[in-house]
C-alpha cells in the first residue's frame, strides 16, 4: 500500500480538461434563469439527484461524473444526499407513477432559487417508455424543467456540458 | 430421485410443441401443486413464474438437467399459490395479482406489491380493467412486536445516486431486528409495452430494462426470438456477444468492488476502482459506439463490428488494467480495517440461497454453483471452461471474493476470443413466420441469471416476459441484515446491488 500512496503522490492527475458548455444548454438555461432571482452561488452549485424510474442507465454515468477522470467537483459541482441542501435536482427517468409523489415532495423539500435538469431521453420526455400505463411521460409533465440534458443515456462529458453550462449562466448574473 | 419425479409428473402432462430450446408443458391444477411440493423439498429450483390473461407459467429446473416450463390454464380468475408451499413464489404471486388481477389461491401474502395504487387501473394486462380503489400510502407492513423497537424508514428517494426503492428498518437500538423491502417504485409496465410491439422495438425495450445489464438483456431478448424462430447468429457474432458480455461483466464488478471498499470508508480502492471501470467504459464508446453497449446486440446477430485495431486496443486496456487491478485486490486483502467491515457481515445461509435459486455472486459466495454460461451452455459459451468460483462464508468479503474472481476469469475469456475472431456476416435475416412460436432464453448477467420468455408471430412480439436475478435476490437481503447494525446496511446493499428496474419491470 506504501509503494501505491507514494506512486499516487507523484503520478499525473488522470482528469480529462473541461469540456466547452453546449450553446443550445446556456441558451436554454439563459431564458430559465431570466425570470428568476438570479443569486450568485460562488460559482457552486448543489445537486440532489433524483432517479423517477429510470432503467438506471443515466444513474451509471452520473456516478461517473464523481470518478477520478471527470472529477465534477473542481468544478465546484457538489452532490447531497438531502434536497434541502440543493441548488439543482437533477431528474432521469420516464416519471413512474409510482414515483410522482415522492418526486413532487423532493422538489418542495428543494429550497429556493431551484433549478431542474432532465437528464436522459426518458426524463426529455422522448423515452421508450412514454406510452406506458405506468409513466407519466416526462419530467416536465411534473415539474417545471429549466435543462434538458438529452442522451441515453447521456455521455459523462455531455452531462459535464450541461451542467458548466447551468453554472455559467447561474454565477453570470 | 429428484429427476424421477418432476418426470412422473411430466409424463402425465400434455407436452405442447411451441418452445424452444426447453419443453412446454399443459398441467392440471392437481399436478401444478404436485410441482409445488417438489420445489418445497428441494428437487427443483423455481426459474421464473409469470402469467397471462388465461394461462399461469412456471420455469423450472431440476438439478444437472434442462429447464422446462409447466403451464395451467386459467378459467375462474384464480391458481392454486405455489408460494404457499415455496415462499420464493410469493413476491411473482402478489406482482400476478397486481398486474393481471387472478388471485394465487391459497398464497400466504395477498398484499399489493407493484401496484401502488397510482396507476389509473387496477390489474392493467387483465381482461378486465377497473379503476383503482386503493390509497397509496395505505400499505401494511409486517407487524414487529417486542420491547425497545424503533422503525426507520427510508427512501424511496435515497440518499445517494441510486434508484427508488423503500427500506422499513425495526432496529432495537443499533441491531437491525427486520428490513422489509417495498419495491414497485420503476415499474414501467414492460411486459404491456412488449405485447404487440414490433421485433425491433421489442428488442429496443429489452435493452432498457436494466441500464447496468444492457448487454445481458439484449443477449437474452435475442436468443429467445432465435430459438422461437429456429435461427442461429452467424458465428462472428456470437463471439461478440460473449465479448460484449464480458466487457459489460467486468465493468461492473470494477464499479461495485470500488463502491464496496467506499462504503468502509476505504476511498483509495474507490477511485481506483473508478479508473478501471472507466477506462473500460471508454474503449467500449470508441469500439461499439455505445459506452454501456446498448443496443450492440440485435435478434438475428450484433449491430457493431469490430476491427483487428479495435480488438489490440481492447486487449491493450487489458493488459493496462490487469497488473493494476491485481495490485488493488492485494490492498483489499491486506486492509485490517477494510476486512473488519466485510468479513462476517451480511451472512446468507447456504440453505436459503439454495431454495430461492439465487444466481451470480450472491448465490455463489453461499455455495451454490451455478453459473449459467456453464450449467446452461449458450454459444460462445458452450464448450468452453468458465471458472466460475464458489465460495461457501456467504459474507460481504465472500461476495467480493467472487467477483474479483469473476472479472479475472472475463478477462481471460476476452483475451481468448479477441485473439482469434471468426470472420463472416454480422447478422442472420430472421424468417417471417406467422404462425406463433415460442422461446425462452437463460443468459448469465453480471449480478446473475436472467430469464427471458416470449412469443412471436408475424414479426410481432406476442408477449414477452423478464425475470432479473435480483427477484431472487432481493428477499435474501432482508434476511442479510438481520442482526447487522444500520450502519451497516449500505455495504451489504452494495455487496448485493440488487437492480430496482430490473426487479419491477
Amino acid at each position: 500500500m506504501r509503494t501505491l500512496l507514494l506512486r499516487s503522490l507523484f503520478a499525473r492527475p488522470v482528469t480529462i480538461g473541461a469540456p466547452s458548455p453546449e450553446d443550445a444548454a446556456l441558451a436554454e438555461v439563459g431564458a430559465a434563469l431570466e425570470a428568476q432571482a438570479r443569486r450568485l452561488f460562488g460559482r457552486s452549485i448543489t445537486i440532489r439527484e433524483v432517479d423517477a424510474g429510470s432503467c438506471n442507465g443515466c444513474e451509471l454515468e452520473i456516478h461517473a461524473l464523481s470518478n477520478a477522470v471527470y472529477d465534477v467537483e473542481r468544478f465546484g459541482i457538489r452532490f447531497a444526499a438531502s434536497p434541502r441542501h440543493a441548488d439543482v435536482l437533477l431528474v432521469t427517468g420516464p416519471v413512474t407513477k409510482n414515483m410522482k409523489v415522492a418526486l413532487e415532495r423532493t422538489y418542495a423539500a428543494t429550497p429556493n432559487p431551484k433549478w431542474v435538469v432532465a437528464v436522459g431521453d426518458c426524463a426529455c420526455g422522448c423515452g421508450i417508455f412514454a406510452e406506458s400505463y405506468a409513466t407519466v411521460g416526462s419530467v416536465e409533465a411534473v415539474l417545471p424543467v429549466d435543462l434538458h440534458i438529452k442522451g441515453c443515456p447521456p455521455r459523462p462529458i455531455e452531462l459535464l456540458r450541461g451542467l458548466l453550462a447551468l453554472l455559467k449562466s447561474a454565477t453570470s448574473g | 430421485m429428484a429427476d424421477d419425479a418432476l418426470t412422473e409428473i411430466l409424463d402425465l402432462a400434455k407436452a405442447l410443441d411451441v418452445l424452444a430450446p426447453w419443453p412446454r408443458f399443459e398441467v392440471d391444477s392437481n399436478a401444478w401443486t404436485q410441482i409445488g411440493h417438489l420445489l418445497k423439498a428441494g428437487d427443483a429450483d423455481m426459474l421464473a413464474l409469470w402469467c397471462e390473461p388465461h394461462a399461469v407459467h412456471l420455469a423450472l429446473r431440476a438439478p444437472a438437467s434442462d429447464a422446462c416450463v409447466v403451464s395451467l390454464a386459467i378459467s375462474d380468475g384464480s391458481f392454486p399459490s405455489i408460494g404457499q408451499f415455496h415462499p420464493p413464489a410469493i413476491r411473482l404471486e402478489r406482482t400476478i395479482h397486481d398486474l393481471y388481477g387472478i388471485v394465487a389461491k391459497g398464497c400466504p401474502d395477498r398484499r399489493p406489491w407493484l401496484d401502488h395504487g397510482a396507476w389509473e387501473l387496477q390489474a392493467p394486462l387483465g381482461t378486465r380493467p377497473s379503476a383503482p380503489v386503493r390509497d397509496p400510502a395505505d400499505y401494511a407492513f409486517l407487524p414487529v412486536r417486542g420491547q425497545g423497537l424503533h422503525q426507520v424508514p427510508v427512501g424511496p428517494v435515497h440518499a445517494g445516486t441510486i434508484e427508488p426503492g423503500h427500506f422499513r428498518f425495526t432496529a432495537n437500538g443499533e441491531m437491525v431486528a427486520r428490513v422489509e423491502e417495498r419495491l414497485g417504485y420503476t415499474h414501467k409496465g414492460i411486459d404491456a409495452l412488449m405485447a404487440g410491439s414490433d421485433i425491433d422495438h421489442a428488442a429496443r425495450i429489452a435493452a432498457r430494462i436494466s441500464g447496468d445489464s444492457t448487454v445481458a438483456y439484449s443477449f437474452a431478448f435475442a436468443h429467445a426470438v432465435e430459438s422461437a424462430l429456429g435461427v442461429e447468429a452467424p458465428a462472428r457474432a456470437q463471439v461478440l456477444r460473449g465479448v460484449m458480455a464480458e466487457l459489460e461483466r467486468i465493468a461492473n464488478h470494477f464499479g461495485d468492488i470500488g463502491a464496496i471498499c467506499n462504503d468502509a470508508a476505504f476511498a483509495l480502492a474507490h477511485a481506483h476502482c473508478g479508473i478501471f471501470r472507466e477506462r473500460v467504459l471508454a474503449v467500449c464508446d470508441r469500439v461499439f459506439g455505445h459506452r454501456l453497449m446498448m443496443g450492440c446486440i440485435v435478434p438475428g446477430g450484433v449491430a457493431a463490428d469490430i476491427s483487428a485495431e479495435n480488438a489490440a486496443e481492447i486487449v491493450a486496456v487489458l493488459d493496462d488494467l490487469t497488473p493494476r487491478f491485481a495490485e488493488i485486490v492485494k490492498l483489499y486483502d491486506d486492509t485490517p480495517s477494510l476486512q473488519d467491515r466485510t468479513c462476517n457481515t451480511g451472512i446468507v445461509g447456504k440453505e436459503l440461497v439454495r431454495r430461492w435459486a439465487a444466481g451470480g455472486y450472491v448465490g455463489r459466495a453461499s455455495g451454490r454453483d451455478f453459473d449459467a454460461r456453464r450449467d446452461i451452455g449458450y454459444p460462445p459459451y458452450a464448450g468452453m471452461s468458465v471458472d466460475a468460483p464458489v465460495l461457501e462464508r456467504g459474507d460481504v468479503d465472500a461476495r467480493v471474493w467472487v467477483r474479483i474472481r469473476e472479472a479475472e476469469a472475463s478477462m481471460k475469456l476476452l483475451r481468448g476470443w479477441l485473439a482469434a475472431i471468426p470472420a463472416g456476416p454480422l447478422q442472420t435475416a430472421l424468417p417471417a413466420v406467422r404462425e406463433p412460436r415460442e422461446g425462452c432464453a437463460m443468459i448469465e448477467a453480471f449480478r446473475g441469471d436472467i430469464w427471458f420468455w416470449l412469443r412471436v408471430a408475424d414479426g410481432r412480439v406476442e408477449r414477452a416476459h423478464a425475470r432479473d436475478a435480483s427477484v431472487f435476490q432481493w428477499p435474501l437481503l432482508e434476511a442479510a441484515i438481520e442482526d447487522n447494525i444500520i450502519a451497516d446496511f449500505p455495504i451489504c446493499n452494495k455487496s448485493f446491488n440488487c437492480s430496482y428496474a430490473g426487479h419491477d419491470l
